[in-house]
């Protein structure tokens, strides 16, 4: 083949002296990697379009949007739920059916006297004949609220396939027609695009490597090396129909098509299977192709063949933006838009190429795909920025944007109109493209220092932040024999290696130089040996390989889930049950696993109840082990059900439940005694323990005492009891991770439960913890509304079992400290029993050996999990960053947002360790450390100006609003559950949250207009700007939305115009408005349209579903929003200016 | 030459500092391990934990018995680190158990080095004391 004979006669562009790679030939290799990735993917999967398997592929997209797009209140989006759709629905009437039946012969059964006695201290109870009454129609209705998809063409023939894409071995029906049925699919619900773009981007999606030409200038042999690849090979032919089928029904200017692809639509199929076949038995010679397919596809990944079925499929999401930007540049081909490049690059051939700002809107295969369309959609204000700023960073600039000194005291609008994006690291174009996705791993210096003295110069932290397990809507998924590995420092191949020659790698993490496997040689694109460089483990920073037997300690464990539940008073008092086990009904065939998933329940007060669940029992059985100092298990075998085989037994408990201790007058809560039950239960399988508590633990085992002095809720001094008060809690949570059982803790209280010890659990078993202050199912409605939709996203989301992280860095460097969820075995090995889309990790960097003899470091990140599915993959990010020597480098690569969630992760674990105040202290000090060493290297600079370069001038702003933060601050009432609990999320959550957290956002509400609106899903969503969290932004005639991640207020001024009132509160004026409103009704006005169109489109895709409050001026509620407007003085604490000041004289000290 | 207290405090010295010269290389050779290969720290912590008081144990025992035996200069020598013992189990973590290392803090880096350090120094400290012990025994015997 032409490219790898380029690459072979010019293997020294590939090893880069200085890292970068060399402009010229070596360009010319990698760039055609990218279209024959692409082929080689459809190849993969899209081809044998007969065989019944693959066809997911095409079905896989639609599919992925629609439900990820239009799932009724998001959250179905992950989970790879069990079952179509179809079989959701089914068994969701089937629900419906049953709910009907009469109940009253089950109240008989449960009140009948229990059989069960095995033990004496084992009493059986019979369910109280409370239960007589079920209100079972509920299920139905709450389950699929609107399942109705409008947007689905009639005649789509994937309208229902569509929600099994998360389950391909269960449904798999597709045929050759897929490709018109999923274009269909994906066109419609597109809100229509700007023709010229529109007409752009189907040229590239057609022919990936037309599109090359311009992006490549200067290269015309590339260009056609690629054509000629493109018309001469069958395989690359193979992918056109697709593409061409695809873009074809869904564009209007269809007559633009280039003539060859059409030509290759009428490729015979059998062709393309045969090409299908060959490529799949290439990669895993061992197993037929179906199962290869299935083990590709069984994880719930729809999103990994996109890249193939779709190069369409990602246009919509970047042509809705007219962007609120001007940006007339966005679209142009020239390096200034390419910076943003960032987002899933090397997975789309000619589409990544041909545009930049195309890239941009990362994950955008899907109009729908409302998980992501944030980051889609914000995109458009980002490109403009990319162009002014993104663009100057290229090296071509003598004095780039992000280091053009600022004047902080001066400039009074820092925060820019449109959300902060990650800067892109100064890399060459290639290497930008394959970087890894700044959603999934980011650094906070994108410039390297190359000593640990030139670092300690800068004074700032140098750290990853990772959220490796999150949603992607494009992934390769790798099945082969050998998974290609460094031999020494055991590093996965990755797009940064150097490849020596065709047969030897240069391993980019210890230098070391290793053979290229026989298997690896064979590219089944093209059916040649000799193009190792064209892999797709070679064009992907982000993949999923399927692991073989070698990498599993035991058999792959099923999902097992156990809930735990306080029954004590005062849990029956708040009623969580009810919303719990509704939850769950609704839930139960969404839960992520496969025929092996199991199930378990139990409940505590003073004692602990066990339910035998054991399929061919009538009723559940409850079993009562009342010796709390020696916990056993009744009956080890039976209280672990199939989830499948026992449904209706599950059912039925989880109808009985919430009335079954109604009457209950126990006070007592054994946590500690029920989670080493749960243990016990737990440890031959390991898995996922729910565990719900209402109080403080009061018997048994870790039982805790009341730490809090509410008259030092506002000190300014100390605070204590920041760490746990027993290391029971941890000690057990190690237990558990040890088994490979992690536990996630709902705390839903009214009083302080000691979050600071109970957390232990969690934090240690890589758990997760969610909190609910004083949580009431009436009371508090807003509360249990979070908490219903909390458990939605919580039940269905994915889930990894016994997986292991470990993180690599280039030799040199090494990791300090791990901040998360997990529990850590060895130095760069991190075990987390579960993991979570959710979950965030950072970690701290230091340099050990000078980094002078390279010019690019790497880091990688392997995750290694057993997937719900039981199936045992490794997704491996790797992340290319360059080397730098002088400071003021390092200042133009800083990336502020993730310094600061290292920040906030460091100064938690100094609060706990040293004291707050400390904390708080080395907070300031970063910012003061960090601008006055960017002062000293800026000479000529008067000094009494507060200075900071562009990159870090939000670095204040953020301090201060961390100062501000429930964690930190002092000063201000703040229960120490809640303090803790912030602090808790500092921890586990991923960087794009922590920041809503950290720093909300403000946008007036009351004056939407399209002005420059995006189009999500036939919706269309205003961009007001953003406004800086300051009261003199707040007018008395407006009404503004502040989004602070978990939390929306929506305040309305005084004298706010009556026409907004009423047109979206839907009431007569202002004084009519309630004080408690948490939702805003659907009214048929533009106006109230906007607002609510924004508001959802804001609220998707958050792990923890965002509940509103309307806030009036006047209302007592105004001081929580309030308290939000960091840059506004407080009684304890600085207003921005104030805090400007203050570090403007501790520098000149 | 009466055998008197001091020199047989100092032979029991001698004797029992090579006992804790024992346990401080088994010391660094668990956190070496636990920097350098792939040991599982909870495993580490378990080793370990159960040897830090008998080391504070003994040392304690010395300055006891240096102290009966009027050994001002000797007993001044080690009171700094009986300190030094007392402050570090003072601020040892949240535990149940005797012992100071927290197998999920442990693998700090700042921690690992900072016990590898403690070890280190610890060694040389006793390896300085058990030939101070040696010549102090003998110049007991001598003097007396």
């Amino acid at each position: 083949m032409q490219v790898p004979s380029g690459y072979g006669v010019h293997p020294q562009n590939y090893i880069p002296p200085s890292g970068h790679y060399p402009q010229g030939p070596g360009k010319m290799t990698s760039l055609p990697l990218d279209s024959q990735c692409g082929d080689y993917y459809s190849g993969l999967y899209t081809v044998p379009t007969q065989n019944v398997v693959t066809s997911n592929t095409a079905n896989q997209q639609p599919g992925a949007q629609h439900m990820y797009g239009r799932g009724p209140p998001a959250p179905h989006i992950v989970g790879s739920t069990p079952g179509s759709f179809q079989g959701a629905a089914s068994s969701t009437s089937h629900l419906h059916t049953s709910a009907s039946q009469p109940y009253s012969p089950f109240v008989n059964h449960y009140s009948s006297p229990a059989m069960y006695s095995a033990n004496s201290s084992v009493a059986s109870q019979g369910f109280p004949s409370t239960c007589g009454h079920y209100a079972m129609s509920t299920v139905s209705n709450a389950a699929y609220p609107s399942v109705s998809y409008p947007s689905l063409p009639a005649g789509d023939p994937y309208g229902q396939q569509m929600f099994t894409s998360q389950n391909a071995p269960t449904v798999r029906p597709v045929r050759d027609n897929s490709f018109s049925g999923h274009s269909t699919a994906i066109g419609h619900p597109s809100p229509l695009p700007p023709p010229p773009s529109h007409q752009y981007h189907q040229q590239q999606s057609l022919s990936g490597c037309s599109t090359l030409s311009w992006s490549t200038s200067g290269l015309p042999s590339t260009q056609d090396n690629l054509v000629r690849n493109h018309t001469g090979t069958l395989a690359t032919a193979s992918s056109n129909p697709t593409n061409t089928g695809a873009s074809s029904t869904r564009t209007p200017p269809a007559a633009n098509r280039p003539v060859e692809p059409v030509a290759s639509v009428t490729q015979p199929s059998e062709l393309l299977q045969q090409k299908g076949v060959d490529s799949s038995s290439t990669t895993s010679s061992a197993s037929p192709v179906p199962n290869s397919y299935d083990a590709l596809e069984g994880g719930s990944y729809p999103d990994m063949l996109s890249s193939s079925a779709s190069s369409p499929a990602p246009d919509p999401a970047p042509e809705p933006d007219p962007a609120p930007a001007p940006a007339p540049s966005a679209p142009q081909p020239s390096k200034m838009a390419k910076p943003f490049g960032y987002g899933y690059p090397a997975l789309q051939p000619g589409y990544q190429n041909a545009t930049a700002p195309l890239n941009s809107a990362v994950p955008p295969s899907s109009p729908g795909y409302s998980g992501f369309q944030p980051y889609a959609q914000q995109y458009p204000g980002m490109n403009q920025l990319s162009s002014s700023l993104g663009g100057l960073s290229l090296q071509s600039s003598p004095q780039p944007e992000s280091l053009r000194p600022v004047n902080l005291t001066q400039e009074r609008n820092i925060l820019p109109m449109t959300p902060v994006w990650a800067p892109v690291p100064n890399l060459n174009l290639d290497l930008r493209k394959l970087n890894c996705s700044p959603d999934s791993f980011r650094c906070t210096l994108t410039n390297i220092p190359q000593t640990q003295a030139l670092l300690n110069k800068a004074k700032l932290p140098l750290g990853l932040l990772l959220h490796p397990f999150r949603d992607l809507t494009q992934l390769p998924v790798i099945t082969s024999n050998t998974i290609v590995r460094c031999r020494s420092c055991r590093t996965y191949i990755n797009p940064f290696v150097s490849f020596i020659d065709q047969r030897r790698w240069k391993c980019n993490l210890c230098y070391r130089v290793n053979d290229v496997p026989e298997e690896f040689m064979y590219n089944p694109l093209t059916r040649s040996y000799g193009e190792p460089h064209k892999r797709p483990e070679v064009q992907n920073s982000t993949v999923e390989f399927i692991a073989s037997s070698d990498y599993m300690l035991r058999p792959p464990q099923p999902a097992v889930y156990l809930f735990v539940l306080d029954v004590s008073h005062n849990a029956v008092e708040a009623g969580y049950l009810t919303i719990l086990c509704q939850s769950l009904l609704e839930n139960l065939d969404k839960l992520p696993g496969d025929s092996r998933t199991r199930i378990g329940f139990m409940t505590f007060d003073s004692t602990i109840h066990f339910y035998n669940l054991q399929e061919g029992l009538s009723q559940p059985q409850m079993l009562i082990v009342s010796d709390i100092d020696d916990v056993f298990l009744p009956t080890p075998d039976s209280l672990l059900v199939n989830l499948y085989e026992s449904k209706e037994l599950i059912k039925d408990l989880l109808n009985a439940l919430p009335n079954m201790f109604t009457n209950t007058r126990e006070t007592h809560s054994a946590l500690g005694p029920a989670l080493q039950a749960a243990f016990k239960l737990m440890s031959p399988t390991g898995g996922r323990v729910s565990v719900f508590q209402t109080q403080l633990p009061s018997l048994g085992a870790g039982l805790l005492q009341s730490r809090e002095d509410p008259n030092q809720r506002s000190s300014t001094k100390v605070v204590q009891h920041l760490g746990p008060a027993t290391d029971f809690y941890k000690k057990l949570a190690l237990d558990c991770s040890g088994q490979q059982t992690a536990v996630d803790l709902f705390l839903l209280s009214s009083q302080y439960s000691d979050l600071a010890s109970l957390a232990c659990i969690s934090k240690y078993s890589a758990g997760c913890i969610y909190y609910y202050p004083s949580f009431h199912y009436t009371h508090n409605p807003s509360q249990a509304e979070k908490l219903q939709k909390d458990l939605k996203r919580y039940l269905t989301r994915k889930i990894g079992f016994e997986a292991v992280m470990r993180i690599r860095c280039t030799k040199g460097l090494s990791m300090h400290t791990f901040h998360g969820n997990f529990f850590v075995r060895s130095t760069d090995l991190l075990s987390l029993a579960n993991i979570s889309p959710d979950a965030g990790f950072a970690v701290q960097l230091s340099i050990e050996e000078n980094l002078t003899d390279t010019s690019l470091v790497c880091f990688q990140t392997a995750l290694l999990y057993t997937s719900s599915k039981g199936e045992r993959r490794i997704r491996v990010h790797t992340l290319c960053l360059p080397v730098v020597s002088s400071l003021a480098d390092v200042y133009a690569g800083v990336d502020v947002q993730a310094a600061v969630c290292l920040l906030a992760n460091m100064a938690v674990d100094r609060s706990i360790s040293s004291s707050l105040s400390d904390a708080r202290d080395a907070l300031v000090n970063a910012v003061v450390d960090s601008l006055s060493a960017y002062g000293s290297t800026v000479s000529n600079l008067q000094h009494s100006a507060l200075i900071a370069p562009s990159s870090l001038k939000l670095f204040p702003l953020y301090v201060l609003a961390l100062l501000k933060q429930k964690a930190f601050r002092t000063g201000t009432s703040t229960r120490l559950d809640d303090r803790v609990y912030a602090m808790c999320q500092i921890k586990c959550q991923p960087l794009v949250h922590l920041m809503k957290m950290i720093h909300p956002n403000l946008y007036r509400i009351d004056r939407l207009t399209d002005e420059g609106a995006i189009h999500v899903n036939d919706r269309v969503v205003p961009q007001p700007p953003l406004q800086k969290l300051s009261a003199e932004k707040l007018t008395r005639e407006g009404a503004f939305l502040m989004d602070c991640g978990s939390v929306f207020y929506i305040w309305i001024g005084k004298s706010c115009d009556n026409n907004f009132i009423e047109d979206v509160l839907g009431y007569p004026n202002f004084a009519s408005i309630p004080q408690k409103m948490t939702h805003l009704p659907e009214l048929d006005t533009l106006s109230s349209e906007r607002a609510r169109s924004f508001i959802t489109w804001l609220r998707d895709n958050r792990p923890l579903s965002p509940i509103l409050h309307v806030v009036k001026d006047e209302s007592p509620a105004k001081t929580e929003f309030f308290q939000h407007l960091i840059e506004d003085r407080t009684e304890a604490a600085f207003s921005y200016y104030e805090f400007l000041l203050h570090i403007q004289q501790q520098i000149c000290k | 030459m009466a055998f008197t207290f001091a020199p047989f405090s100092y032979m029991l010295a001698l004797l029992l500092t090579a006992v804790l010269i024992f346990f401080t290389i088994w010391h660094i050779i668990a956190f070496d391990e636990l920097k350098t290969d792939y040991r599982n720290p909870i495993y580490q912590c378990n080793t370990l934990n159960p040897i830090v008081l008998p080391e504070y144990l003994i040392h304690a025992f010395f300055c006891v018995m240096f102290l009966c035996a009027a050994e001002w200069l000797t007993l001044g020598l080690r009171m700094p680190l009986l300190a030094y013992h007392i402050w570090r189990y003072m601020s040892r973590p949240v535990m149940s158990g005797p012992g100071l290392y927290d197998p999920t803090t442990i693998m700090n880096a700042d921690i690992l080095a900072y016990c590898q350090k403690e070890g280190s120094c610890k060694l040389a400290f006793y390896l300085l004391a058990f030939f101070y012990y040696l010549y102090g025994m003998i110049y007991v015997l001598v003097s007396s």
